[in-house]
């Protein structure tokens, strides 16, 4: 049985469903074009049900269908639902979506389909930014689109209250009381004579019930758990060893497996002999997969010890032998046939250079591995008439197409089990791991294969960071900052990213200047012009996408103008900006730090701020000269995101973005000869260490309107801030990253 | 060959240069051990041997030569170690996935160094990599976790 209230005037509506025991809510999709399982019930351009609560004898269970990767997507999750249920979180159950029952984790895709199935819809959204609505199906504390976020803040927390009144509804009617003498608490509704009636108990009345719509929403001053510290759900399991990632999922009659794959990134597989590998102790099978070869045995290390002894005979990697060639490529594509975009084009820049000195420069930024700490992996089950795929992914959507196709197998065959991730960064939005564990388990029909990458594997055949050029050219005038023209090219990663999906991008893509086009700076004449490189190597999302190089670009122009016009780089930033959230968040960081200009002996502070994901963030870093090189001190980081949530996840994701924005300037790239990553493990790649972390002081505004999340906004600045610093205590200024090419740090 | 994890003796049939990392994960189910690196560059890896923080991907499934503490002997959720209490107070984790060799590697420093500098921090924490960037929240929980142990 299925109910559905009158339909309001707005894009969800609360509905209920009858559960074994109890009863479920959840939002009402309409006018969706996907097939659902409930479609019999339902009224005319009704969809699928997408379950939030779910309350029958065992308890309450919230469903948290974005995956969780690190950022605490699924305690916020259960947070926003529970402040409204008035439940503790300690009372509730949290599931991605159970996977035993088909029918909700059916509801679930639809959730995931909206942003993933290439319709009309979705073109649309990649050319004005498909990462921003894939990032908000993630779940990053709320990441996302502008106007698709507060929707999801918003949806969670009705379905919470739109379960809570109907409880009070259905206790109501059991006691003969009025509704208006009940209240809620705890998990259950309190009668006037305090006596508790648990949700557990009304859970079957409720069901026979029309949920209420419209049920009021609390004002966040009447907030019991949201903008509150709280002890994230997954913190005690993941302190102590008991938390389950992807790796270490086991299944009944599961073999172990990895891939040896060309290292000539996306080259052929011409022939291989397994000879030696077949004959090692475990080996089971050795097969032939696109671009490698799978080596299953009945343990991860066998396996891995396996590959290493298959001989393989290579195709050449489509892409350019040297580096220098890579570069190349950028450098050539500032022209106009390759303008891809000018989103910005203030004043006159042509002009103003007429009447100034120019200041030019050329900035870089490498390719990057997203290298999460757990090596990516997956379980694939195919059988004649289905299949089964555990994993941690951020597209399950994609999972279960590309599964199917590989299988044979309609998409609605196969049922996909997503787990929690240690770690992505933008890494598990690529599927290749699910698809090559497809590829081995078509093989071994009925075997579930575990597919696990060695570490060196992992890195070597990551979709890296885009790599990016950017060349400035301005000017300054009476001691100001005039006229700033920033070219930006790079190759696309929303088509690099979508083609492996059989997708194509077209018209613009937003990412080349994400970062850098719609900064808060009311410069005079202003232009930015984005450049679409060739396809290079293949390159994928990663944290922060096109502002993790241009929030670096950006501000390092900006920041060469201010010296060039003897001015103060937070004060001339304050002075240009003409955006109160970005003010507020500029004089917070001045603030924190005390900033008041040259700090002299050896140390020096430099400030940036970017606005990526709707987020203004702006950092200030400060650093000494040491004998030993470069030792960053301290960073005091302010950002705007509407409102904090979970205070104590916020200050975690924003340290974790500052050290993860710094690390990577510091020492990381990858870089190609022959197609051949030349980094393949932590020792070339090697990110901060702890006794390099600074202190790291946070402070979140709630200027703003929206509700944004925080995950990767605290990227783009940490890199611009530690160059300025570096320039302010030794003069010399950085252009390219990773910076260890030009400085040394301690 | 016989393993002692955890208080508890394993029979273990396994190549004499398996890694104790595998034999633990694999042959015997304790996957709070983590594989991150495979050459001691992450430290998500590390058990205690004889008390000793020892990255258990370099030590031969042969040459092991005392008894192996994993996070799971550390400490449980019903009786948790101080160091995984320090980290939950803290909110350490985000994905978690290097927090059990975090943690081991925390627990062995303060088993020598009850009332750890900066410095001894920074010395025995360094080879542990996050990549998720929680080293703020672990060098807290570390000086917090000392002082758990001093009281008791």
């Amino acid at each position: 049985m299925s109910r559905i209230g009158k339909i309001a005037r707005r894009s969800f509506l609360v509905g209920s469903v009858a559960v074994a025991g109890g009863v479920a809510f959840g939002i009402w999709r309409y006018r969706t074009p996907y097939a659902n399982p409930l479609q019999d019930d339902l009224p005319e351009g009704a969809a699928a049900l997408t379950p939030y609560v779910k309350i029958d004898a065992e308890g309450v269970t919230l469903i948290t269908p974005r995956a969780d990767k690190g950022q605490g997507a699924y305690h916020v999750q259960a947070a926003l639902i529970a402040e409204e249920l008035d439940i503790e979180l300690e009372q509730v159950a949290v599931d991605p979506g159970p996977p035993s029952a088909a029918y909700w984790n059916g509801a679930l895709a639809e959730e995931a389909a909206e942003f993933m199935v290439p319709s009309d819809g979705m073109v649309r959204g990649m050319a004005e930014g498909v990462v921003n609505a894939s990032m908000k199906f993630i779940g990053l504390q709320m990441t996302g689109g502008s106007t698709t976020v507060p929707d999801a803040y918003l949806k969670l927390r009705q379905a919470g209250a739109s379960a809570r009144e109907t409880l009070k509804l259905a206790a109501a009617q059991e006691t003969g009381l009025d509704v208006g003498e009940l209240r809620t608490e705890g998990g259950a509704v309190i009668l006037p004579d305090s006596t508790a009636l648990p949700y557990t108990r009304l859970a079957a009345a409720a069901a026979g019930l029309d949920p209420v719509q419209d049920a009021e929403i609390k004002d966040p001053a009447d907030w019991r758990i949201l903008g509150k510290p709280m002890q994230r759900l997954d913190i005690v399991a993941k302190s102590t060893g008991t938390q389950d990632y992807g790796i270490d999922m086991q299944v009944e009659g599961m073999v172990h497996a990895t891939v040896l794959l060309n290292p000539h990134q996306g080259g052929a597989l011409n022939g291989f002999d397994a000879s030696e590998a077949e004959a090692m102790r475990g080996v089971k099978a050795v097969v032939p997969i696109t671009g490698g070869v799978g080596v299953v045995a009945d343990n991860t290390w066998r396996a891995i010890q396996a590959a290493r002894a298959v001989q393989a005979d290579w195709g050449p990697s489509p892409m350019p032998a040297t580096m220098e060639e890579h570069w190349k490529a950028l450098s050539d594509s500032f022209t106009p046939e390759t303008q891809d975009s000018r989103k910005r084009d203030d004043g006159n820049v042509e002009a103003a250079r007429n009447v100034a000195e120019l200041v030019e420069a050329e900035y870089r930024a490498p390719y990057l591995a997203h290298a999460p700490l757990e090596p990516i992996n997956a379980i694939v089950r195919i059988d004649e008439d289905g299949a089964e795929v555990w994993t941690g992914t951020q597209v399950p959507r994609f999972v279960q197409q590309n599964v199917a196709k590989i299988a044979g197998l309609d998409p609605d065959q196969v049922t996909v089990h997503v787990l929690m991730i240690g770690g992505s960064f933008g890494h598990r939005l690529e599927d290749e791991v699910v698809k090559q564990a497809a590829e081995i388990a078509v093989q071994m029909k009925g075997t579930p294969v575990k597919l696990t990458y060695s570490r060196e594997e992992d890195m070597m055949h990551d979709f890296p960071r885009q790599i990016a050029m950017a060349r400035l050219r301005g000017t300054v005038r009476d001691g100001r900052v005039d006229s700033l023209d920033l070219g930006i090219a790079m190759p696309s990663v929303m088509g690099s990213q979508m083609s492996r999906q059989g997708l194509s991008v077209p018209g613009p893509d937003s990412q080349i200047v994400a970062g850098a086009w719609e900064q808060p700076f009311a410069i005079p004449n202003q232009r930015v012009t984005g450049y679409r490189a060739p396809d290079l190597a293949p390159i994928s999302s990663w944290r922060s996408v096109g502002a993790s190089s241009n929030g670096f670009f950006y501000n390092a122009a900006l920041d060469e103008l201010i010296h060039a016009a003897g001015a103060d780089p937070l004060e001339e930033r304050l002075r240009l900006c003409d955006d109160p959230l970005a003010r507020a968040v500029l004089e917070a960081v001045g603030d924190m730090s005390g900033w008041s200009g040259p700090l002299g002996n050896g140390k020096g502070r430099g400030v940036a701020l970017t606005r990526s994901f709707g987020v203004h963030t702006a950092e200030v870093v400060e650093v000494t000269n040491t004998d030993r090189g470069i030792r960053i001190d301290k960073v005091w980081v302010a950002a705007e995101v509407g409102r904090v949530l979970d205070p104590v996840n916020f200050e975690n994701l924003v340290q974790g973005g500052v050290i993860f924005g710094l690390g990577h300037a510091m020492n990381c790239e990858i870089t190609y000869s022959d197609g051949i990553a030349e980094q393949d493990n932590f020792y070339s790649f090697e990110g901060m260490r702890l006794f390099q972390a600074p202190q790291i002081e946070v402070r979140g505004l709630e200027n703003g309107d929206h509700v944004r999340g925080i995950g990767e906004p605290p990227v783009p600045p940490a890199a611009p801030a530690l160059a300025g610093a570096i320039f302010a205590a030794t003069g010399t200024r950085l252009r390219e990253m990773p910076f260890n090419k030009f400085v040394d740090f301690a | 060959m016989k393993l002692t994890v955890n208080g508890t003796e394993h029979e273990v049939d396994v190549e004499p240069d398996m890694p104790l990392l595998w034999v633990l994960r694999e042959e015997l189910g304790y996957t709070g051990v983590k594989y991150g690196c495979g050459v001691a560059q992450c430290g998500a890896c590390t058990v205690h041997i004889d008390g000793e923080a020892q990255r258990s991907c370099q030590v031969a499934a042969a040459d092991v030569w005392g008894p192996v503490t994993t996070i799971e002997g550390l400490g449980t959720p019903q009786a948790l170690h101080a160091v995984q209490e320090a980290w939950i107070e803290h909110q350490v984790a985000q994905c978690g996935y290097c927090q059990s060799g975090q943690i081991m590697q925390a627990a062995a420093l303060l088993s020598y160094a009850p009332d750890p500098t900066d410095q001894d921090i920074d010395d025995a924490m360094g080879g542990n990599l996050c990549r998720c960037g929680t080293y703020t929240r672990i060098r807290a929980a570390v000086k917090t976790a000392a002082a758990k142990l001093q009281e008791a």
